[in-house]
């Protein structure tokens, strides 16, 4: 980055800064410089970081009370429950905090959708913030299927049978998932070893994602590029790590709500029913993090093409920095892409309600339309508008938006007032 | 560049020797990797089941666990059979013959692995629009010899390998 060289000011700090120049990354990371006009939208990178520690800290806590075996599974979740110290209290943040980290990602992933985040030159994190959220949808999974009651076991059925819809090979690699020819104890074992690994591959993750977004810098409201650091910056410590403090207890003041108030609301009451291979709930459904997916295998009348539209749906947005042909990143000044934008949020809220429904009558034809919406809106919309509409007028700077270009100065309060 | 550098010579030998030697040492070591995660000894030693099959009625089913997974053991009336059997094969998604799907002689007795081809959850008997099964996780229904009619399952129910070891006992697996 362009800061200056840091040297320590003790004479301790500079000779173990000489040796592992931890102390430079510490104020490379404190003075890091960033938009001044990021808005509340721009704080859910602080409240995932703290979603992915809490869950980290619960779950290794959990770990220890808690028995990987068919037979036992169900019954140790319970003792966790009851008998364990606070163990209620762990497990309801642990579980709830699934859902916690899933609303903070789906936010921070429509912030970047509408602000043009994911554009040049900032794909890369766009990719490995993708990769993350596939592995925060495989542990969810597989963290679901820990307690063994009748969604995990059927919940895991029906995904792991997501596989066997692969041409020659799928049943040889479901069973190969699986460790026998039903979901059955190895599945349960292996299941929890990869639960158990994943949080810290995307802790991992984490760190290339953060360091990728401090090459280019921060992307903010007015989507363009500013220098750094100048008048458009401030430095990260104190003012963003305030603002994003003040966020998070907003957050937090959420997140303590369901665990104190409905520490069930987001579940299944059937996974309190211990697992039986011999009957399938009437209605299983996945976690609501999952259902606009799940509307979308079930919207289509064919086993093989329900999954790879259900795969394309997520796997199609790693291609979204080259679909979207706009050289303009802020939807502020998309007036046609802005509601296309907000179109497309109300059917991926459709299709995660059609999913939570049974598929059938009404509902499948709005999980229908709402798939092919869906696809539309990254095949169609996106190159389309961004070849023939006319933007707004940009500002050249986040200080001086008023006085080149003739951008409205209402529009460039309204960006920084956002929220 | 000089020609004799691209001339193949003894320090080229020994690269690809040491790569196909390291890809082979590699491969070696991935395989028992993944293959450590198929069914293991215990998982292959439940592969047959033999069930009673005495006091089953003609028209009802018992279901019972082979390898984790549910069997349908129905005992059909004349007229399922009959049922099934008028059945023209241009209707099945995925054509067979109820014939096929049962042992000559023994036409009554079906056997069939009670997963749905779907997902693999476990449909519900006497349910559906064709009189026989009804997937509850995505729709599919079932007729009365196990085969695929409507939703989104792509082949009938599968029937497992099996034996009649007597009149009373068949042996599955």
């Amino acid at each position: 980055m362009s800061e200056h060289e840091y040297v320590p000011k003790s004479k301790a700090g500079k000779w173990f800064n000489d040796r592992l120049p931890l102390l430079t990354l510490g104020a490379h990371l404190t003075d890091y410089p960033t938009p001044k006009n990021l808005n509340y939208w721009w704080t859910f990178g602080g409240i995932l970081t703290f979603c992915l520690i809490t869950q980290i800290v619960t779950g290794i806590v959990l770990a220890m009370h808690y028995v990987a075996h068919a037979d036992l599974a169900f019954a140790s979740v319970e003792h966790i429950m009851r008998d364990v110290n606070y163990g209620w209290l762990i497990r309801y943040i642990h579980s709830n905090g699934a859902s916690m980290f899933f609303l903070a990602v789906y936010i921070h992933i429509f912030r970047s959708l509408f602000y043009g985040s994911y554009k040049s030159p900032r794909e890369v994190i766009w990719i490995i913030g993708l990769m993350i959220y596939l592995l925060m949808m495989a542990a969810a999974f597989m963290g679901y299927v820990l307690p063994w009651g009748q969604m995990s076991f059927w919940g895991a059925t029906v995904i792991t049978n997501l596989f066997s819809a692969i041409p020659l090979v799928g049943d040889s690699i479901t069973t190969w998932l699986w460790g026998a020819y039903s979901v059955d104890n190895p599945t349960l074992n292996r299941f929890f070893s990869l639960h158990y690994l994943i949080p810290f591959l995307i802790l991992g993750l984490v760190v290339l994602h953060i360091w990728a977004l401090h090459v280019p810098g921060n992307n903010n409201p007015v989507g363009i590029d500013i220098k750094k650091p100048s008048k458009d910056t401030v430095p990260f410590h104190p003012y963003i790590t305030i603002k994003d403090a003040f966020a998070l207890l907003v957050f937090m003041i959420i997140f303590a709500g369901f665990v104190f108030f409905t520490p069930n609301v987001l579940g299944h009451s059937d996974n309190y029913i211990p697992a039986n291979p011999l009957v399938t709930p009437a209605h299983i459904v996945p976690e609501w993090y999952l259902l606009p997916f799940y509307a979308i295998l079930r919207s289509v009348p064919d086993k093989l093409g329900g999954v790879i539209l259900m795969f394309g749906a997520i796997f199609i947005l790693f291609v979204l920095p080259w679909l979207d042909t706009s050289k303009v990143r802020s939807a502020v000044f998309r007036p046609i892409y802005r509601q296309f934008y907000w179109i497309f949020v109300l059917d991926v809220l459709m299709l995660g309600y059609v999913g939570a429904m049974p598929a059938e009558g009404i509902y499948l034809v709005l999980a229908r339309v709402g798939t092919i919406y869906y696809f539309a809106h990254f095949i169609i919309v996106m190159p389309v508008v961004g070849l023939l509409e006319k933007t707004d007028p940009i500002p050249m700077s986040i200080s001086e938006p008023v006085l080149t270009g003739g951008a409205e100065p209402s529009l460039a309060r309204k960006v920084n007032d956002k929220v | 560049m000089s020609k004799e550098e691209k001339k193949v010579n003894r320090r080229d030998f020994l690269f690809t020797a040491s790569y196909t030697i390291g890809a082979v040492g590699v491969g070696a070591v991935i395989w028992p990797m993944i293959d450590q995660m198929n069914p293991d000894k215990a998982q292959q030693a439940l592969a047959t089941t033999e069930v009673d099959i005495s006091s089953i009625e003609p028209g009802k089913s018992i279901t019972v666990l082979w390898r984790g997974k549910p069997i349908f053991i129905k005992k059909r009336t004349s007229d399922e059979i009959a049922e099934a059997r008028a059945v023209k094969l241009d209707d099945l998604p995925d054509p067979q013959k109820d014939e096929d799907r049962v042992k000559d002689g023994k036409d009554e007795w079906l056997v069939m692995l009670g997963v749905c081809t779907h997902l693999g959850c476990v449909p519900l008997k006497d349910k559906g629009d064709f009189n026989g099964w009804f997937c509850p996780c995505h729709g599919s229904h079932y007729d009365v010899s196990g085969r695929i009619r409507k939703g989104p399952a792509p082949t009938n129910m599968e029937i497992p390998k099996f034996e009649f070891v007597d009149s009373n006992t068949i042996k599955i697996g």
